[in-house]
């Protein structure tokens, strides 16, 4: 379908473009992969009179370890997270989930940043951002703010940016040696959303983890943390009595709906699944590398 | 809404035009520049027809706005061949029974065309993976598979013909 017409900005440095958000306030629509934006304006679902691509902005495209964090720019393209080996190797869980997202044309276009401030818990970067700790940089009238990512989910398609933010930069906590992690998705074909997904990092300090993160992705108006199986494990012994545990708790944290991925209940039944396969996964991972 | 004036490189020829922010690029370069063969399977970004390489990138036509293409170089499918020869995935897609109806044909042999430039001696594995965002409703898929290993040997045979496109 044809979208609703739209005036076009395309500012060439970040203060234009804010100045451009502040001018059109409500009206204004950031455009940088497009490629949840622009089906949401082919079907209508939006219709924004002001359009402000980003993607001529210079230096927001970029993968980095610098002052004991792994910096990303929001422009980053999902391909540059599935191509840079320090990805890989050092933080597998950015890289199983930035493969799983859609196909390798949407990955060449699509942004981490466009990802997160969409806050569509479809989207699997959210959940995979809890599980890492991350905090989102975001730039508007005044300058830089931080916001850590539990304070960052508020509701569907509801973040805590204002509409004059635009996010320049992920941070997340430098990997170790003792960390690792894994992300499992269940997904209908190929591409598709999840129909639940699971994110575990973990640090490990002997044969205990001292740090356990798990997000949980498309069961709930937000991505999930499961707080209660993080607690469980963190400082215990890794038995497969405690994993079992940690999915039984996640499945019971989370929050799904039924519609054509599923009912409830194998909803929950996936994220227990999963859950366990992550952490085993996770573990493995962690005590080998 | 005011009409814009774009600069776009098609298959080595510069284009300039002006569109309505609105209109999808693959609506320009089918309508506005008349290239055809680059096609429409869906209306959810699904379908991968309406794939063509942007700066050498694969991307679908069909979720980008030709103002985002302002400056930018394409490769669509009318630009495949070079000097009345075709490409090796043409060739293979013809010998090797690649396509039935063609209709996914264009946008399999642009992504291919990606695929093979990043990854010049793909697994089966690989190429499955690499060509998920495509669908074809005809061949189910073994003969597609088979043209891009057919056109992979081609070009490790004689490599230059893989540089040649991109330059276009
Ligand atoms: C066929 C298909 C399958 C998909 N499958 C998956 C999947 O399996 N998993 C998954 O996670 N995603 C999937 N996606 C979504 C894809 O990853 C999107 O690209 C992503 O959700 C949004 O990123 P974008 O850069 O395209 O943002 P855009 O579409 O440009 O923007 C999305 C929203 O975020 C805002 N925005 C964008 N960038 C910024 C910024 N830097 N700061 C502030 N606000 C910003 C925009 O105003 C808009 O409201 C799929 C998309 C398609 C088309
Ligand atoms: S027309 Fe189907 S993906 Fe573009
Ligand atoms: S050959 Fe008919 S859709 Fe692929």
């Amino acid at each position: 379908m044809i979208p609703a017409a739209f005036e076009y900005f395309t500012p060439s440095t970040l203060s234009e473009a804010i100045a451009l958000l502040e001018e059109h306030g409500d009206e204004a629509k950031i455009l940088s992969g497009g490629h949840s934006l622009i089906p949401m304006m082919r079907y209508r679902l939006a219709s924004p009179e002001k359009i402000v691509d980003i993607n001529g902005i210079p230096d927001l495209e970029y993968i980095k370890e610098e002052d004991g964090y792994l910096k990303i720019g929001g422009l980053t393209r999902e391909v540059a997270l599935e191509d840079t080996p320090m990805i890989r190797e050092k933080y597998p869980l950015l890289y199983d989930t930035a493969v799983m997202i859609a196909d390798p044309q949407v990955r060449n276009l699509a942004t981490i940043g466009g990802n997160i401030a969409h806050g569509d818990a479809a989207n699997d970067h959210p959940a995979t951002m809890l599980a890492l700790g991350a905090e989102v940089v975001a730039t508007g009238p005044n300058g830089e703010r931080v916001i850590p990512i539990d304070d960052f989910f508020l509701g569907l398609y509801y973040t805590a940016l204002e509409p004059t933010e635009i996010i320049t930069e992920i941070r997340i906590p430098v990997a170790d040696g003792n960390s690792s992690g894994t992300y499992k998705k269940m997904e209908r074909k190929v591409g598709d959303y999840a129909t639940a997904a699971v994110a575990v990092q973990v640090t490990m300090n002997g044969s205990g983890p001292a740090k356990v993160g798990i997000g949980l992705t498309n069961v709930g108006p937000t991505p999930i943390r499961a707080k209660r199986s993080e607690e469980l494990l963190v400082g215990q012994p890794i038995t497969d009595e405690l994993i079992k545990e940690a999915g039984k708790l996640a499945s019971e944290d989370c929050a799904p709906t039924a519609d054509l991925r599923g009912s409830e209940e194998y909803k929950r039944s996936v994220v227990s699944v999963l859950t366990q396969r992550a952490l085993k996964t996770a573990f493995e991972r962690a005590l080998s590398s | 809404m005011s009409k814009q004036t774009i600069t776009v490189t098609v298959n080595g020829e510069a284009y300039t035009e002006e569109v309505e922010p609105r209109m999808l690029l693959v609506h320009f370069i089918r309508e506005k520049l008349s290239l055809t063969g680059t096609h429409i399977g869906c209306d959810s970004t699904s379908c991968g027809a309406c794939t063509i390489l942007m700066d050498g990138k694969s991307i679908k036509s069909c979720t980008m706005f030709a103002v985002q293409a302002n400056g930018k170089h394409f490769t669509t499918i009318e630009g495949v061949a070079q000097n009345g020869q075709y490409h090796p995935l043409q060739e293979g897609f013809k010998e090797e029974h690649g396509l039935q109806c063609g209709f996914c044909t264009p946008g399999m042999i642009m992504r291919a065309i990606e695929l093979l430039d990043k990854n010049p001696n793909p697994t089966e594995e690989e190429i499955r993976w690499g060509i998920s965002g495509n669908l074809c409703r005809c061949t189910g898929y073994v003969n597609i598979v088979k043209a891009v290993q057919y056109a992979a040997k081609k070009m490790a045979e004689a490599p230059k013909e893989k540089g040649a496109l991109n330059e276009v």
